[in-house]
């Protein structure tokens, strides 16, 4: 597989890889200490139920709902906000490496990582079996 | 207890979880579970649904410093996880139809497989294998680099390992775990990968496998941002941690440790989850 089109060796992918999945953890993980931080600030004196499953309110649950929540700066929002992009860094990951398989050419991955892709995107917009 | 104490608690566990997870290969997301529902009193759902944040975290975390080594194949990876993730919709759709209770049963068992497995000695095909024809075509064979330089290796029984990463990609969704121990079991005994490049490259894999369920948990109110912040940050803050020690520790101490820590937790939950307690 090597050099089989200008530059782009599997080591140079992998570590472009290695970057996006990277940035992508930082970026999420600082919006989830911020909100984190909002979150606490506000309601960590109260005690939490957890010990029955009622589920999260509609609005935590779709992503139309948490980006509303989130930009109105609530905590638990906007910690669900970068929850939401820790989930889709390993999408990112995949939508890169469709572009990355087909600069190297190789057709056979490109097919097997769009099938990767659809099935996420399946479950990601709250398809199920 | 106060939302702040339990924070720093769950804080505390999951950072433990994911340096023990990343070194060993099994994934914090195992242990994150039976932490939160055994020892904290959470409800299943929430800890399965943190659990999954947890695991993606995890494979992201330690797969950013782990490509750089140049340890993981990314061709084996990306094959693999048609079967992870279809398994992974299966498993996660399966869930909303399981009772709590076997789900605690069925959640003790994987433990204790995990436990097992993690404890086997890694028996690696030697370099001079024949190569596999089905692996051959879809260019699997690579290269990893070892104290002597660039060592190359032949994958073998692609479809055995398929069929292997369906069963974790099921246990994934249904379990909110990594099903890290299935994915190296079927890497490295079933297509006989170097230990190093099965144990990266199933890391690297459990993130996308874990974002293909939690759609479907996000969508049923599974994951709570008071729970999901201090497992995520946790989680992620040990992950770091364990993919700086990995290339200069021996890990087998630590997987005995880990073992007999997953064990006891395996027993609980199945008591747990028989007695209808969970």
């Amino acid at each position: 597989m090597d050099n089989k089109s200008g530059g782009w060796t599997d080591q140079r992918i992998e570590a472009i890889i290695g970057d996006l999945l990277r940035a992508g953890v930082v970026f999420s993980g600082a919006i989830v200490a911020i909100g984190g931080m909002v979150y606490l600030i506000h309601q960590g004196n109260t005690v939490p139920h957890y010990g029955v499953f009622h589920g999260e309110p509609s609005d935590l649950r779709s992503v139309t709902g948490i980006v509303r929540d989130g930009l109105a700066r609530r905590g638990r929002g906007i910690i669900q906000l970068g929850l939401l992009f820790l989930i889709a860094t390993p999408v990112a990951r995949v939508v890169f490496s469709i572009f990355a398989f087909a600069v190297q050419r190789d057709w056979l991955y490109v097919v097997v990582t769009l099938i990767v892709l659809a099935v996420l995107m399946f479950s990601l917009t709250g398809g199920q079996v | 207890m106060t939302i702040l104490g339990l924070t720093a608690l769950v804080f505390c566990g999951s950072l433990l979880a994911g340096l023990v997870g990343s070194l060993t290969g099994l994934g914090g997301g195992i242990i994150i579970t039976p932490l939160l529902t055994l020892l904290l009193g959470v409800d299943i759902h929430y800890a399965i649904g943190a659990a999954l944040v947890s695991v993606i975290a995890t494979s992201s975390g330690a797969a950013a410093a782990y490509v750089k080594e140049g340890f993981s194949n990314i061709r084996i990876g990306m094959l693999m996880e048609i079967a992870t993730t279809t398994g992974a919709v299966l498993g996660a759709s399966l869930a909303l139809h399981v009772p709590t209770s076997a789900i605690a049963v069925i959640f003790g068992l994987v433990l204790i497989y995990s436990a097992a497995m993690s404890l086997r000695a890694h028996d690696v095909g030697d370099a001079a294998d024949k190569p596999d024809a089905i692996a051959q075509a879809l260019e699997l064979d690579s290269t990893y680099p070892t104290s002597g330089g660039l060592k190359g290796y032949h994958v073998h029984h692609v479809v055995t390992g398929s069929c292997l990463m369906l069963g974790a990609g099921i246990l994934s969704g249904l379990l909110g775990i990594g099903s890290g121990a299935l994915k190296v079991i079927a890497l490295d005994e079933a297509m006989r990968i170097p230990f190093k490049v099965s144990t990266t490259t199933s890391n690297f894999m459990i993130g996308v496998t874990a974002a293909a369920s939690v759609g479907l948990y996000l969508k049923h109110g599974y994951i709570d941002p008071g729970l999901g912040m201090p497992v995520m940050l946790g989680v992620l803050a040990g992950a770091f941690l364990g993919a700086r020690l990995l290339p200069r520790m021996k890990t087998s101490v630590l997987r005995h440790a880990f073992s007999a820590v997953i064990a006891i937790l395996a027993v609980e939950m199945i008591y747990h989850g028989l007695t209808g307690k969970l």
